[in-house]
């Protein structure tokens, strides 16, 4: 009786403890999916509005240009519209019509024309004024939203291209806010940031590897012990601290330097994200270093080789695996940094010709620009559209880094 | 008993009322937010919490219904209009303050004085260098706020008539940031409001009358509204809510209310 009653009890404890286990394992299961879910989400997410943007027109929604029945142009493209308005354009000859100015029409100006009285204070009377204007000025384009067009409407409404990937990809105008017509052309943005991680990289590469090689194979514990936590606490300053750091200290140090009329520039933003990417690289590949196994060392020396001969052919070689993966995925925190950047390369979105001039970055345009944009509006895909181009580039950085340690390993066995 | 549950209905009552939500221009914050703490502390019952974000943000805001009172550094525009229009709301505007905004230089620049059709020229990339308006031979370097600003907006619609800022203009997160900057940078050229205003960096005089006259930004002159570049800092509210922000705008307004605008470094409605 007792024994069948221990032999319960037994029985009940394992189906616990296997319960328990089991419980324990689907716990973790359960957190990894639920990791791998957010991310998978978070991408379709982005792609699915940043594709969005392809589907609009640069004209605001809602909003059409229209113009007199009587001119001939049908057509204009998105830089035409802007540069009408910005009256670099002045006559109609030049987009294909005849030789007469252009005369302006944006909302705010209706009461040039009109009282307050005439349009209504439900501005009910509005659809009728905008007729008569686009009636009797021949030479007028307007900018006007579609819901205050009526039936008998009697200007044209002109045709406006969507977005175009080569408009996008090719543009070189990134003027998200130009009424009555956006600009986007990103290639601007995606070379400035190449080029501000790019410096970043040359940068931070030599002095990082050097300090990991003197941490690992030269410096005694007691300097190392000291060192080490120090580096590491450079990852945890906030990068907006850089960013002040960067604008009071680095930007004027670089304007006196190379006697440039401006200090924001692509190079201060590399060298504040050089030094950002520092711990990233020392950490990893000091890291990779150490676990050179000690007996290839003291073969090595055994050998007869010098210490630095035993760095430069042994502990390398070893570890440059480690060592390529903790350089990219410096270069990842450095095109990904967006506060730092954005206080110190001057955000001009031209097309930079060299590292002495300012850029503007894909991260800090669109820190520096969401805030605003309506929920679903053309300037709010814009930025997504830059987030997905973003995306991608980590993306083939993180690939690269996957291709590089799976190669060496492969190798070694 | 029958008095107490009174009481407490009735502080209910004036707390959900007065719990109301003011958001949008960060020119107008630290404006709002010293009013509200003052306000507050005579009014024990009265509860205000301010946000920023930028005027857009305010008007998105007063659409959406998710705050009371919006602030504004720029007239509400067409398009703001017709959107309030469709939600049926109606709003009203009050002019809380004003503020000058100064077009600044670095210290060692020569040039003092400057006509609206040259800043126009200078922001829209046609005038790249300083000898074009009688400086040294440096090129400009020009910086602005980010566009979420309404100051960005300001700017353009009433220095740059409309026209867009070229894009090799350097555009800064934030006003200290320009500040700093144009006191760096030998050929910089900027614009701030007046309440940003210090030694390190040099205010120009204005002229928007071809170049008769030259006005250079200050409270004096901003006060009897000889500088040309003065923008209206407004509250915008929906006449729905009207009985419940009446009393903190007119506090605003009172003179005990201007007499913040003018510490906050802005300048006071004139009587």
């Amino acid at each position: 009786m007792r024994s069948i009653l221990k032999n319960d009890l037994q029985r009940v404890k394992t189906f616990y403890k296997k319960f328990s286990e089991r419980f324990i394992e689907g716990l973790l299961m359960l957190s990894s999916s639920i990791t791998s879910l957010t991310v998978v989400l978070i991408v379709v997410f982005l792609f699915k509005e940043g594709i969005g943007l392809f589907n609009q027109k640069p004209v605001e929604q809602g909003y059409v240009i229209a113009i007199n029945k009587n001119n001939k142009v049908k057509k204009l493209s998105s830089a035409q519209l802007k540069n009408i308005y910005d009256q670099k354009i002045a006559h109609w000859s030049e987009v294909g019509g005849t030789n007469d100015s252009i005369v302006l029409f944006q909302m705010e100006d209706i009461s040039n024309y009109f009282s307050d009285e005439q349009i209504g204070d439900q501005l009910q009377n509005l659809p009728t004024c905008l007729n008569k204007l686009l009636d009797s000025l021949p030479n007028i384009i307007a900018f006007l939203p579609e819901k205050y067009i009526n039936k008998d409407f009697k200007g044209t409404i002109l045709d406006v291209n969507k977005v175009s990937l080569a408009d996008f990809f090719g543009g070189k105008e990134w003027i998200p806010t130009a009424k009555p017509s956006a600009q986007l052309g990103v290639l601007p943005l995606i070379l400035g940031t190449l080029w501000v991680s790019l410096g970043a990289i040359l940068l931070a590469l030599p002095l990082g590897l050097a300090a990991a090689v003197y941490m690992s194979e030269i410096a005694d514990s007691r300097i190392r012990r000291i060192m080490k936590p120090l580096i590491e606490l450079l990852a945890g300053i906030p990068s907006v601290v850089y960013g002040f750091f960067g604008l009071v200290i680095i930007v004027p140090l670089i304007q006196k330097t190379f006697n440039l009329p401006v200090g924001e520039t692509g190079l201060a933003g590399s060298i504040v994200l050089g030094i950002m990417a520092l711990p990233t690289i020392i950490t990893i590949s000091e890291d990779a270093m150490r676990n050179t196994p000690r007996a290839m060392k003291e073969a090595s020396l055994a050998l007869g080789a010098s210490k630095w001969q035993t760095i430069y052919k042994v502990v390398i070689p070893y570890s440059i695996s480690g060592i390529s993966a903790g350089a990219i995925l410096g270069i990842g925190r450095a095109i990904g940094e967006t506060m730092a950047v954005l206080m110190v390369t001057g955000n001009a979105a031209v097309i930079p010709h060299t590292i002495l001039a300012p850029v503007r970055t894909i991260p800090a345009t669109i820190a520096a620009e969401l805030g605003e944009t309506s929920n679903g509006g053309l300037h709010y895909k814009a930025l997504f559209a830059l987030g997905c181009i973003l995306f991608l580039i980590t993306l083939f950085i993180n690939l690269t880094v996957e291709f590089i340690s799976n190669r060496r390993k492969y190798n070694k066995h | 008993m029958k008095t107490k549950t009174i009481l407490v209905a009735l502080c209910l009552y004036t707390s959900v009322n007065f719990a109301q939500k003011i958001k949008g221009s960060d020119t107008v914050l630290p404006l709002a937010q010293k009013e509200a703490e003052t306000y507050m502390k005579t009014n024990k019952m009265a509860k205000l919490t301010v946000t920023g974000g930028g005027s857009g943000v305010g008007f998105a805001a007063l659409v959406d219904n998710t705050t009371d009172i919006a602030m504004a550094s720029r007239k509400i525009k067409m398009d703001e209009k017709i959107k309030l229009q469709d939600a049926g709301r109606a709003y009203k505007e009050t002019i809380i303050a004003y503020d000058a905004l100064s077009v600044i230089v670095n210290n060692e620049n020569k040039v003092s004085q400057l006509t609206r059709e040259q800043l126009e020229g200078i922001f829209t990339g046609k005038i790249k260098n300083w000898k074009e308006v009688g400086g040294d031979d440096m090129p400009m370097v020009v910086y602005s706020r980010e566009s979420s600003s309404g100051t960005f907006e300001f700017f353009k619609e009433h220095v740059m008539n409309k026209k867009n800022y070229a894009s090799s203009v350097l555009s800064m997160p934030a006003t200290g940031a320009i500040v700093q900057s144009v006191s760096q940078t030998k050929g910089a050229i900027g614009y701030i409001g007046l309440a940003y205003m210090d030694k390190q960096v040099k205010a120009l005089k204005v002229s928007y009358d071809a170049g008769k006259t030259y006005i250079a930004p200050s409270m004096a002159t901003a006060k009897d509204k000889t500088y040309p570049v003065v923008r209206p800092l407004y509250y915008y509210y929906l006449t729905t809510v009207e009985k419940a922000v009446k009393p903190f705008v007119d506090y605003v307004l009172s003179a005990e209310g201007q007499k913040i605008v003018e510490a906050v470094g802005y300048v006071p409605l004139s009587k």
